[in-house]
């Protein structure tokens, strides 16, 4: 750290904010999505959508009012997570607008109410909520306090849907709960509240994790105590596994801690260790619980298994959804069948949030999917680049959790619905429909823009010392 | 803490690349095999997403395109008399795919053919929507009413062709079914599909071109060609040698003649009375090879007749002994046909000897009328020589005028036919095929040649004779051609 490179912050030199760098890529970030929205209303009914200037001025204004808290309460912070987000927020609010128009999507329910204008009303929140975080958040060490607090709340979060009466289940999958007319996903929010937990506890322990181990066939192994905490996290997850049905926050959760682990004690042995107790977890759940294995059929052969899958089950429903679903990808191409003029709208279930990607897929093609890849994975770079300059280890490993969770997140969701891995229960962040994911992903963002606005602030001048003079080597 | 986070760095790089490829791999690789999957139900919804192009006999669509106010599937199809249509067009069903010309030309039909290229993009800057083009096809109206009011409740087929260009000019097939009542995807499609399946009756067979049937008679037309050809008979009027009973060669089994007057035929009089022991003679002097040569010629054991939609294969076999060859030379043993096989050898006949490739799609049409294919007649071979063609229609001739053939004889035109009772089942028990292919002929040529077969019928058994049953159909149907070129 404390090499001069252009990545560090030490230094006498007043960093650029950026700022302005920030604002130009916002207009970007703006003007896309409405074109997006122009092209969705061209291809449907072959005029300007009505909403357009609202939607247009919408967008704008929550960029706009965010981009000038920025300037004022995080002034160095990095310049493309909020563009980034803006963007992805934006078209995925076009996409779930295009799937509202789908007479299909529309005729399928009794009585249809359109997402787009609930999913503003949640962006507007979730920006909401990253303006409080960044003007309230003055230093993220601050959090560094609410390490205990934080397990409890996330282990309250984490079991909430399966108190009855409480949670909902969505498709074999535990992870909602019912407050009043709201569905709330608290594992979106359990997610920032566990890196907290994490990034405080490791702080602490690192040195103990690191150097008090032995040695036994090349790997380092903890001492018994040690290892007491990761078998917790290890156990918590198996039991989301077994009884939410939810192989996607499990794996989300045990992965985040396994990298933090790995980064906060340099030892390698944490991820062969970590990898093995997921394996080995993964396997002796999947072995029992039928859940899983009609989601593992419907990825090893989704065609196949939609012929041998009795009807009616929930196999075949999850195999007819795997089939739709690369189908609509297979049918997209490589440059896709243009905004509002795919069928993706035939995947029969959450077409607007598990499989927002797969509209992508098939109406932006091969080049649109890649293209969101790589915002996603700029995204997660951008975070770990601040986990990189920060000066704390409380904020490294913070950034690094939420980052890893991020790209963990991304790889689950978007490798699910590509059939790379099993699918499982999540959400696109900011793409898809849905109040948690958007809301809890902005509050993400702004935490990583205070990580970064404190690690890029120049440091303060160093206080004069009153010995100096008294330490001047004196020569007899 | 820096060295491990950069391995994470690198680590999140590597997700997001496993990401990449993966999407790669299903949206590139495989995107043609997942775009066509059979169970991508889009293929039927980009079929029926824009008015499908028509169908078109006589100037007039045959098919139809209806809003069908779906959100699933835009238009449907409707067919104009599809029963009496369905052996042409075949069906086009949301649920149940398509076939035959539908089918066939679903590209031109629906406007995505390559070759509407242009008018695509044309309409991508006039914003008009995309429309299908259409398929004109070479059949007569007039001629396919004939044949298939004259089928009725029949169980049968008739095949008509011009013989001077290969023309398909009817195309009939009884019972037949409305492709109308499945061209939807909702439940009363699909019971009226799955009432078609179960039908004991098949009417979804296309029996003209996709049932093969012994040929019984009829096929004895081919075997006094061939006797011509190959210079076993020169006079058709000098007795053949023939002994009554002819035992079949290496057997003792004689032939039986249904008629009098065989010992000793002339050529002339075997086909007349339709002489099974003369055929079975000359079939077998001919020879096995020279009769597969022959019956090749004429597009036997050919497995691409194509119309383009594609007909079975007519079968005579390579393989036999004598009395098998003898036997199949009257139409028996394993020799089997589809009717518009029995239309191109009258048509063949009819044409002096000169078959040509028969065709039932004249021309490809672009949405605004430019003529995008456009099919020319082809000569498929020459079976035999114009001098053996003219012995042979002699000699159908006389079967219209004196034989067995009376009943397919219209005034102020030569009329030449064979008739022919096919025996099959174990034992022959099973009711016969009543078969009748006829041709007639003006000053001008022969505008048609036809081939008639009657699986099954409410008469008894002794009244079916092709002669009977089926040459009246025959009949009107040359009479509906020859009449619509007044």
């Amino acid at each position: 750290m404390s090499v001069v490179t252009n990545t560090t912050t030490i230094g006498a030199i007043d960093l650029p904010s950026r700022r302005n760098t920030e604002l130009a890529l916002l207009g970007f970030a703006v003007a896309i999505p409405v074109f997006a929205y122009l092209n969705v209303g061209l291809a449907l009914d072959g005029e300007v959508p009505a909403g357009m200037l609202g939607y247009g001025i919408g967008l704008g204004l929550l960029a706009g009012i965010a981009h000038l808290l920025v300037r004022r309460f995080a002034k160095y912070a990095d310049p493309i997570l909020l563009p980034l987000a803006t963007l992805l927020n934006g078209l995925g609010l076009v996409l779930i607008w295009r799937l509202d128009q789908s007479p299909r999507i529309i005729s399928r329910y009794a009585t249809f109410s359109p997402d787009a204008p609930k999913q503003l009303m949640y962006s507007a929140i979730g920006v909401a909520l990253f303006l409080l975080v960044l003007i309230f958040l003055k230093d993220h060490r601050v959090l560094q306090r609410y390490t205990y607090i934080s397990m409890v709340a996330a282990i309250i979060l984490l079991l909430l849907p399966l108190v009855p009466g409480l949670g909902s289940d969505v498709f074999g999958a535990k992870i909602w709960i019912k407050v009043g007319p709201f569905s709330i996903q608290p594992g979106e929010f359990a997610k920032i509240v566990i890196a907290v937990f994490f990034s405080g506890y490791l702080m602490v322990k690192r040195d103990a994790l690191a150097l008090a181990s032995r040695r036994f066939m090349g790997l380092y192994l903890p001492r018994g105590r040690d290892l007491g905490p990761i078998l917790t996290i290890w156990a918590v997850s198996l039991l989301i596994l077994v009884f939410e049905n939810d192989l996607g926050t499990s794996l989300l959760f045990f992965g985040m801690f396994v990298i933090m682990l790995y980064v906060a004690t340099e030892r390698t042995s944490w991820i062969i260790m970590g990898l093995l107790m997921a394996v080995g977890g993964a396997v002796v759940v999947g072995s029992f619980a039928t859940h899983v294995q009609s989601r593992v059929a419907a990825w090893l052969d989704p065609f196949g298994c939609l012929k041998t899958a009795p009807e009616g089950s929930n196999m075949a429903a999850a195999c007819d959804q795997m089939s739709q679903v690369l189908m609509s990808f297979g049918s997209g191409g490589t440059l896709g069948t243009g905004l509002g003029q795919g069928n993706s709208d035939l995947i029969g279930f959450a077409a607007n949030s598990d499989f927002i990607f797969a509209t992508v897929g098939e109406e932006l093609g091969l080049a649109g999917v890649m293209a969101f890849l790589l915002l996603y994975g700029l995204i997660v770079e951008r975070g770990i680049r601040t986990a990189l300059a920060a000066r704390d280890p409380f904020g490294k490993l913070l950034a690094t959790g939420l980052s890893g969770a991020f790209a963990l997140q991304i790889f689950v969701v978007a490798g699910g619905v590509m059939g790379l891995i099993p699918l499982t229960g999540m959400t696109m962040p900011f793409l898809a429909y849905g109040g948690s994911s958007v809301i809890a992903n902005w509050a993400l963002i702004a935490i990583l823009l205070r990580i970064s606005d404190t690690a890029r602030r120049p440091a303060p001048a160093p206080a004069p010392s009153p010995d100096a003079e008294m330490t001047q080597v004196v020569r007899p | 803490m820096n060295k491990p986070l950069r391995h994470i760095a690198i680590f999140c790089g590597l997700l997001v690349l496993a990401l990449l490829i993966r999407d790669n791999w299903i949206q590139y690789v495989r995107a043609g095999e997942l775009s066509s999957h059979e169970r991508n139900k889009r293929v039927t919804i980009e079929r029926y997403a824009n008015v499908r192009g028509n169908i078109i006999v006589d100037g007039k669509p045959i098919t139809g395109s209806v809003d069908s106010k779906d959100p699933y599937y835009k238009y449907k199809r409707t067919y104009v008399d599809g029963p009496m249509w369905a052996p042409v067009t075949g069906y086009a069903s949301q649920a149940f795919d398509a076939n035959q010309l539908e089918k066939l030309h679903d590209g031109i039909l629906t406007g995505n053919d390559d070759r509407l290229f242009f008018d695509r993009t044309l309409s991508m800057f006039t914003g008009e929507k995309k429309k299908g083009g259409d398929v004109i096809t070479t059949l007569s109206g007039a001629a396919q009413k004939a044949a298939f009011e004259k089928l009725g409740d029949k169980k049968g087929a008739v095949a008509a062709i011009e013989p001077s260009t290969g023309k398909i000019l009817a195309l009939a097939s009884t019972p037949s079914y409305d492709p109308s009542s499945f061209a939807g995807y909702h439940d009363k499609d699909a019971k009226a599909w799955q009432a078609l399946e179960k039908d004991k009756d098949k009417p979804k067979l296309n029996r003209a071109l996709r049932e093969i049937y012994p040929p019984g008679s009829t096929f004895k037309v081919l075997t006094a060609a061939a006797a011509l050809e190959y210079g076993k008979v020169t006079d058709i009027n000098a007795p053949t040698d023939t002994p009554e009973p002819y035992i079949l060669p290496h057997t003792r089994t004689p032939m039986v003649n249904h008629a009098p007057g065989c010992e000793n035929a002339t050529l002339n009089r075997a086909l007349e009375v339709s002489c099974n022991s003369v055929f079975a003679k000359l079939g077998d002097e001919v020879g096995r090879d020279n009769m597969v040569k022959m019956a090749e010629k004429f597009g036997f054991n050919n497995a691409e007749i194509d119309t383009p939609v594609r007909a079975s294969m007519s079968v005579y076999d390579r393989d036999m002994d004598r009395p098998q060859n003898a036997l199949s030379s009257i139409g028996q043993y394993n020799t089997a046909t589809t009717p518009l096989q029995m239309a191109m050898v009258a048509a063949a006949i009819a044409n002096d000897g000169k078959l040509m490739k028969p065709y039932m799609v004249e021309e490809l049409r672009s949405p605004d009328l430019d003529v995008l294919e456009k099919h020319e007649p082809e000569e498929m071979s020459r079976p035999m020589s114009p001098e053996t063609a003219q012995l042979v229609q002699q000699m159908m001739e006389n079967v219209v005028e004196k034989g067995t053939g009376g009943k397919a004889r219209i005034d102020g035109v030569k009329v030449g036919g064979k008739t022919g009772t096919a025996q099959h089942g174990e034992l022959n028990k099973a009711r016969p095929y009543a078969w009748f292919i006829s041709y007639a002929k003006t000053d001008s040529g022969s505008p048609v040649a036809v081939a008639v077969v009657v699986e099954d019928s409410d008469a008894t058994r002794d009244d079916i004779s092709g002669g009977g049953l089926a040459g009246p159909i025959a009949r009107d149907v040359m009479k509906a051609v020859l009449d619509s070129k007044k």
